[in-house]
Formats: structure tokens, C-alpha cells, sequence
């Protein structure tokens, strides 16, 4: 979905680099990146050292960094012009209940996808004078929150990865719990979580995040994607972009 | 970072916390905050470095485990506009590093597969 802007903005000063999240592993990203055939830089980040390094706490992000390794926008959502919303022919039939609603609160978050294209473009072209670029103080405020419950949330998310991935799922979800608790604004801490649990659901597994009917007293966490978008309302999912 | 040990090399600990270990103190850009006598004979002592910069230490006793998470003394994610060294490997593994585009505009996209 980038690539159609790389191939703009490259020739143009601009490189872009994507970076796949997933705990489960490189192998989860794959299919994903072979069918985008990206020509620029294109990462795996098991560990989630975004949120560790640059404050990542939803996903897609973007962050801009200047030509002297400064930068210049933190961590905000970020999307591709013309990328395409949840397509209302998926949601037709065979698919799950639980699966349409929520394909149906996914279609009504709110995206600029066009904004955020000319915030880019007005960068490129002018560099430091585009009302973009933040100072430097301002970079730093709004790159989040990071005190020491919060900083203690990360550590206590990577020790639950640890365990995940050494096949101790059930120990590391109470550290994922733990890191909830402590970041409970970190939306791709939970949605990661979340996604680990098996569902039965097949090519949706990954995306039901949240309790089975019939089963609902196996769910381990205290939300789910479903329950936390409804209470959240739709609408704010991802803060408006702010020059 | 996960840790079996909280004494670990001082290039071990630079590389997992994007924290440099300089004669002025642990730095990242042209933040540095001064610390005592740390390092010994390339050695850190990590519970004394977590300490000073805000990085908790999350002990998983049963497993002989911490998990050290990143500094939290300026309480934003960034310390400093500079940005963090980045190193993470492709779908083939090849590790790339982000300062390897310095000297160009870059925009870094995160995304997830679920």
C-alpha cells in the first residue's frame, strides 16, 4: 500500500521504511509483504521495539525523521492516500457474527487517508519550513507518556513475549494483563495479545480477539477489540492528525 | 531486555537499550546522565544503571529472568528529537539499521499482520 507513495516521493528526497509487529514472528508478516512486493526497506519487529524506541501504541504509524537523523513528527497514525476501507463484500456470506460487527465498527473508523498523503507531500517539498515539522520540544511531548508504571508495562510486555515464544503461553498472559494494566492506552500491546489467543475461527482467528460464544469464560483478558472499540466509539480510534 | 544475569557486557546493554555508555554518563543524542563507576572490566552493573534512568527491573523469579524496560526520567518516550538507533532484520533476517538513511527524509511506517 505504500509503495504507490515511495514511488513518488523517492526521487523526491523521501524514503520510506515498514516495519511488520508481530510476536508471533516473521513468518506472520510474510504473506503480508511478498504480496505489497515493497522496493524500500521492509522490517520485522517480533519484539515490538517500535513501542520501545519510538512510542508506537497503534497501528498503522508513521514517524518522520529528517535528512540529520532528527525527528521531526513522533509516533501518530499514518495511512497511505487511497488505501482501501474494510470492503463491504467481505462482510457477505460465511462469515461469523462476531466477524461482521467487527468489520462494522472497523468501517466506521474515522481516517483522513488523503490528509495525511499532503501533510507528507508539503514535507518533501519543503523541508523544515512545512508547518509539519515540529521543534524539537514539541517532538518530545508529544512522543508519549512514559513514566515509570508505564516504562514497567514495556518491560513486563516483552518478559510475557519471552515467555509466549518459549511456548509458556499461560504464564505469559499474565504478564501481557500486567502490561494492560499499566499502558492501558498501548492499543497494539492489547490487540497483539489478544491475537495470540486461538479462536477456532480459521482465516479470521487472528482477528477475532475476544471471547468465543459458548466459551466465553476461557477468555483471559479483562476487553477485547470488539468491546474496547464500541466503548471507545469508533469515531476516536485514531486521534486527527495536528500540524 | 530480557536478562538471565544483571551484570552483562557494556556493548550488550548499548545495543539493547539504545543507551550509550560514555566517561560523562549513560547518554542517548545529547542527553547524558551522569553515573557512578558502573563498568567493570567491561562489565555493567545493570540494577545500578536502572536505577539512574528510570528503567524498571521486572523479575520473573521461577525462571531466573528480568526483563529491563526503557528509561522513563524524562517521562516521555523520547528523551531527545535525535533519533534512536533502530536495528531490525528483514523477512531474510539481514539485520538494517536506520541510520543508514541519514542524509534522507524517512518515514517509518508500523504496521501488523492481525
Amino acid at each position: 500500500m505504500w509503495q504507490a507513495l515511495r514511488n513518488e516521493l523517492h526521487p523526491r528526497g523521501l524514503e520510506i521504511v515498514t516495519v511488520g509487529m508481530d510476536t508471533a514472528g516473521p513468518e506472520a508478516c510474510r504473506p503480508f509483504i511478498e504480496a505489497a512486493r515493497p522496493e524500500h526497506p521492509s522490517l520485522v519487529d517480533v519484539g515490538h521495539v517500535m513501542a520501545e524506541r519510538f512510542g508506537v501504541v497503534n497501528i498503522p504509524n508513521g514517524v518522520w525523521i529528517d535528512e540529520a537523523g532528527m525527528v521531526v513528527r513522533p509516533a501518530e497514525p499514518a495511512f497511505p492516500p487511497g488505501g482501501v476501507r474494510v470492503a463491504r463484500a467481505v462482510v457477505e456470506g460465511g462469515v461469523p457474527e462476531r466477524m461482521k460487527a467487527i468489520f462494522a465498527e472497523a468501517d466506521k473508523i474515522q481516517v483522513d487517508r488523503e490528509a495525511y498523503g499532503r501533510a507528507l507531500r508539503d514535507w518533501v517539498e519543503l523541508g523544515s519550513a512545512s508547518r509539519f515539522v515540529l521543534p524539537p520540544d514539541e517532538v518530545i511531548a508529544r512522543s508519549g507518556r512514559r513514566d515509570h508504571s508505564a516504562a514497567e508495562g514495556a518491560a513486563q510486555f516483552e518478559l510475557g513475549q519471552y515467555l509466549w515464544r518459549a511456548g509458556r503461553g499461560d504464564v505469559a498472559i499474565e504478564h501481557f494483563r500486567a502490561a494492560h494494566r499499566l499502558q492501558p492506552d498501548n492499543f497494539s500491546y492489547k490487540r497483539q495479545a489478544w491475537s495470540l489467543v486461538p479462536a477456532g475461527a480459521g482465516v479470521f482467528d487472528r482477528f477475532w480477539q475476544g471471547p468465543v460464544e459458548g466459551r466465553e469464560g476461557e477468555w483471559p483478558y479483562d476487553s477485547d477489540w470488539l468491546s474496547e472499540v464500541r466503548d471507545k466509539g469508533a469515531e476516536n480510534y485514531y486521534p486527527a492528525m495536528e500540524p | 531486555m530480557i536478562l538471565d544475569s544483571l551484570t552483562l557486557s557494556a556493548a550488550r546493554f548499548e545495543k539493547g537499550t539504545g543507551w550509550t555508555l560514555k566517561p560523562q554518563g549513560a547518554c542517548r543524542g545529547e542527553v547524558c546522565v551522569p553515573l557512578p563507576d558502573v563498568v567493570h572490566d567491561g562489565q555493567v552493573e545493570v540494577a545500578v544503571v536502572a536505577e539512574r534512568l528510570g528503567m524498571p527491573l521486572v523479575e520473573s523469579a521461577a525462571d531466573g529472568l528480568w526483563s529491563l524496560g526503557p528509561a522513563s526520567l524524562g517521562g516521555h518516550v523520547l528523551a531527545t528529537a535525535e533519533a534512536p538507533e533502530l536495528e531490525l532484520p528483514d523477512l531474510e533476517g539481514r539485520p538494517f539499521r536506520l541510520s543508514s538513511l541519514k542524509g534522507q527524509k524517512v518515514l517509518v511506517v508500523s504496521w501488523a499482520p492481525y
